[in-house]
This record gives C-alpha cells, structure tokens and sequence, in this order.
C-alpha cells in the first residue's frame, strides 16, 4: 500500500514550524539520529527507526536520494520479533524436563519456572529474525504536509513518537477532520469561532 | 487549541456530517460541485458506504452497503434513525483519467486508492520520475477532499446550513 503501490493507503499530518536554515540538512540530521538498528542476534525484540525509501534493508542517509524534486522521500521500519507460543511452550516444557531429571526432584518452584521461561524467551528471541515492515513516508516541505502510507494504529503511534524525537522544535499535527478545518482552511477569527461552537445536526426529528 | 486527542473526540461528528452531506448532494445537486474553474465534478459513489449510529460509549450499530449498483434506500432509513455516513468510497474523472478511493470521516484516512496508470518503474533511474508522477497524482484525490471539506465548513457554520441544507436533507429522507 506504498507510494509505488498500485493501491495506496495515506494519512495525513500537518507539519507546525520550520528549520531556520538548510532544512535538507537538518531534516538529514534527523533521519540519521534514528536510523533503524539491526537487532539481529539480539535479544531485543522491536526496532522502529527511519530507512531509505528505495534501499529499506540498506538505510544509507549520506548521499541526496531522499530528497525528491521539493519533498524528501524516506521510509520508517518496524522490525519485531514474534516468537511464536507453541514454540515456547515447547522449549519451556523440554528445560522444565531436564531440570527436575538434573536436580532429581517431581516439581518446580514458580520462580524456577519463571526463571527458565525468562531465559527460553531471551535463547529465542537472540537465534530469530525479526520480521521487518517498511511504511513510506513523504514530507512535502513547502506545503508543511507528511503523507505516511499506512492507516495502521502502531504505525501511525510509531511514526508520531519517532518524528517527535528525530526533529526538534518541529511540530507534528494529525490532519482529521478539525484540524484540517481549523490549520488548513484559513479562516478568520470569527469562522474558527463558529466553528468550535458547532454540536452534532439531529436529521431524525 | 485544546488537545488533539480531546478535540478528536468532540468533534468526531464534523467527518461524519460532511461525508452524510456529501452523499445527500451527490444523490440530489451533483451538478452544485464545483472544481477550481467552476466546473462540475465528475465525481460519485463508489460501491461501498458504511453508516453507524453511536448509542452510548459501548455501542455502534453500524449497516455497510457493498456492491455495484446496490440499493442504497437501506442507508437512507438508517439515517432516519439516527445514523450518519463514516467511511464511502468514491470515483472521480478528470478528462480520460478515473480514480477510486475510500474516505473515512473520522480520521479522513484515504484507503484503496488507486490513481490512474503510470508506467511501471523498470530501472533505478526511473524510480524519482515514478514517485513525481504518483505523488501528483495522488495529491488531485487530496484537494478534492480538502476542497469539498472546505465547502462543506463554510456552509455548515453558515446560516443557510440550519435554514435550507438541514430542511433538503430531512426532504430527501422523508421522500
């Protein structure tokens, strides 16, 4: 549901305040700051940062391809580890076995067992990749506009907290209805006024 | 401005009056839609509308009409009782060119958008040109929305929003 995709998938946000100077540069930076990370063979299990937009596996933010005619095109990757439950319960059951046939007792203590969970999910979540998902992104400069293309929960909290944290003094601003009214129409003083002061039409009566 | 999420939350009904009042004008004064050059849009719905009406927190009865030339009388007698259009789909023509999407009046989320062809992208050097093309493509879809959604703001903090639209619109129901 990409940029490229014959099908598309868009939400929108506004984007409040601007970089005093060379925002390539700065908007580079950011990108660079939180750069996706490799969690392979580590036992972490989510990554989320920005990637390149023709290159997700291979973010590279020195050269000028993110940038694209007035826009600067990237994308954010979510990189999560799912251990499936089967797998777990099976490895749990194996360890939970070979401890009580080492010690010699018929039971476990809770904290024994919570102990050789702990250390099955660390075992497993160290040995599997995670499963990356790229999500394209276009911030439209000029007209203080970004297009991610994903309509997904996670993904849009995701990007707010990552845009937030990549781009100081940068404001970003969902566009829903209201806010698109109140940001993006121009209206004066009085129409703002009209229009925080409006209650939902009954067409019933 | 209060918070986003609270107004979110309050003014969740604006989406779905404007999507409510978009299909009443598409159904009744199509021709009243007006691009930039004040030519009528070629725009009308597509093979999906789902309307919802929200008793208390916990429930939302919801009806979705799918299909291509479907009854849509069933969504009229839902409104009737209290619904209101949140999500329909669209097709809109500029000249030779279709597009077709789907508009969620809570979040105005465009999903299922397709824009007309563009030649697929065969080589890396053709990748910027692709994404130029696309992204002016897709942005008529978006200033359609944002056009119409300014219309309809300006007509309902207006007068002629409780004196004439709300009367056609209860017309149109009753009819």
């Amino acid at each position: 549901m990409g940029l490229l995709s014959s099908t598309q998938t868009i939400a929108r946000y506004r984007v409040e305040g601007q970089f005093s100077e060379n925002p390539t540069e700065q908007v580079r930076k950011g990108l660079k700051k939180q750069i996706i990370t490799d969690i392979d063979n580590e036992a972490q299990d989510l990554a989320v940062g920005w990637t390149s937009f023709e290159t997700p596996f291979t973010p590279d933010f020195e050269d000028a391809t993110f940038q694209i005619g007035t826009h600067y095109v990237f994308g954010m990757r979510i990189d999560k580890k799912s251990i499936p439950t089967k797998v777990v319960k099976q490895q749990v059951a194996i360890a939970s076995a070979k401890r009580l046939a080492e010690s010699d007792r018929e039971f476990l203590s809770k904290n024994e067992k919570s102990e050789i969970k702990d250390h099955i999910m660390n075992v497993l979540t160290i040995r599997i990749p995670p499963t990356p998902n790229v999500f394209d992104v276009v911030w439209q400069y000029e007209q203080q506009e970004v297009w991610l293309y994903s309509t997904q929960k996670v993904a849009n909290e995701e990007f707010e907290t990552l845009f937030n944290k990549s781009f100081a003094g940068i404001k970003l601003i969902r566009l829903f209805p209201y806010t698109q009214a109140d940001l993006t129409l121009s209206l004066s003083d009085m129409d703002r006024d009209r229009l925080s002061s409006i209650t939902p039409e009954d067409f019933t009566e | 401005m209060l918070d986003i999420s609270v107004l979110y939350n309050k003014y969740r009904f604006l989406g779905h009056e404007f999507l409510t009042w978009l299909w009443f004008t598409l159904e009744n004064e199509p021709k009243s839609l007006m691009d930039a050059e004040e030519m009528p849009l070629l725009l009308a719905v597509g093979n999906r509308i789902v309307l919802e009406v929200i008793r208390d927190e916990n429930t939302v009865e919801s009806v979705t009409i799918k299909g291509d030339d479907a009854d849509l009388s069933e969504g009229i007698v839902a409104i009737r009782k209290g619904a209101l259009v949140t999500e329909i789909s669209l097709l809109f023509k500029k000249g030779d060119l279709g597009w077709s999407f789907t508009l969620k009046g809570e979040n105005f989320n465009i999903t299922g958008l397709k824009t007309p062809e563009t030649p697929p992208v065969e080589s890396g050097d053709e990748t910027e040109g692709a994404v130029i093309d696309k992204l002016f493509l897709s942005a008529e879809v978006v200033t359609l929305v944002g056009d119409l959604f300014q219309s309809f703001v300006r007509l309902r903090i207006s007068e002629t929003w409780k004196n004439e639209t709300v009367p056609a619109i209860k017309r149109w129901l009753t009819a």
